[in-house]
């Protein structure tokens, strides 16, 4: 199963630190074969018998703050992580988190019943559990001796 | 999975070694400074807030986040882009910090540390006498 079908998503907003960062170390390396940066959230992908879930890793967003949609087999993950606001005279002395919009979208093995999609957030993990539907199940088939 | 480089990869597992066999990762960290605190900001996704520790040695802070594994029942590993772990990191901070007033708040595997800054001890006036 591969992600996709555009790949794996990416940061909207073409001028990020981290595609600017991306694009610098792909100049400077390449033409070595080094595996892409994961774009964001990073995801892991789980297979079941009763379907597929998801895992994401989104630290500091909340459920709240994502757009999850499934469209017959494609998951789309959408949100923004808003950079907090200070007071005048703040200053940063590191500043490594990354912000702004994010999308990705996940070509799944099957088509889903949006309404039997599960999402649930704990400790900045995502999981959204994606149940096959029956009628998209293996079926066992009788064999009888003759 | 070994192909993937991961955004906690990409900033750096530590060099010390876990007793658990699992990764350690630095965590990734915004630091900022108000009029009256030092606040740190760390991504620790995937821990528990119980298994954070937080420790103040003179001025060497350490934050150490243990993961948790998350397998759900029944499902194997397809595909991997991040890989569960424990996270690790040590900070300097500047000598005028007020560690009896250092605060830490978790949500949604962020942990923000406020480090309020020591009031200055009242600057002592000598008199001067003609001897």
């Amino acid at each position: 199963m591969a992600f996709g079908p555009h790949g794996f998503g990416h940061w909207e907003g073409g001028d990020s630190p981290l595609r600017r960062l991306q694009e610098d170390i792909n100049r400077a390396f390449g033409d070595m074969r080094w595996p892409q940066a994961v774009e964001f959230p990073p995801m892991n992908l789980w297979r079941g018998p009763e379907g597929v879930i998801v895992t994401a890793e989104v630290p500091g967003i909340g459920l709240q703050d994502m757009e999850i949609t499934v469209h017959q087999n494609a998951l789309i993950i959408k949100g923004r992580r808003e950079q907090p606001t200070h007071a005048a005279g703040v200053s940063y002395h590191r500043q490594e988190r990354e912000y702004g919009p994010f999308a990705r979208t996940v070509t799944l093995p099957f088509n889903v019943d949006p309404d039997s999609v599960k999402a649930t957030a704990q400790n900045g993990v995502l999981m959204i559990e994606l149940p096959r539907p029956e009628a998209d199940k293996p079926k066992r088939i009788q064999i009888r001796a003759v | 999975m070994t192909d993937s480089v991961n955004r906690k990869a990409a900033s750096g597992e530590t060099g010390a070694e876990s007793t658990r066999n699992v990764p350690v990762f630095r965590p990734a960290a915004d630091i900022y400074e108000t009029k009256d605190a030092l606040v740190l900001v760390l991504e620790m996704p995937n821990v528990d807030p119980g298994d954070i520790d937080v420790t103040l040695d003179k001025r060497v802070l350490t934050v150490l986040g243990r993961g948790k594994s998350i397998v759900p029942e029944g499902y194997a590993l397809s595909q991997a882009e991040y890989r569960d772990g424990d996270y690790e990191r040590s900070f300097t901070l500047p000598e005028a910090i007020d560690a009896d007033g250092i605060a830490a708040t978790v949500k949604d595997g962020v942990l923000s540390l406020n480090l309020p800054k020591s009031k200055p001890a009242p600057a002592k006036t000598i008199s001067v006498k003609t001897g």
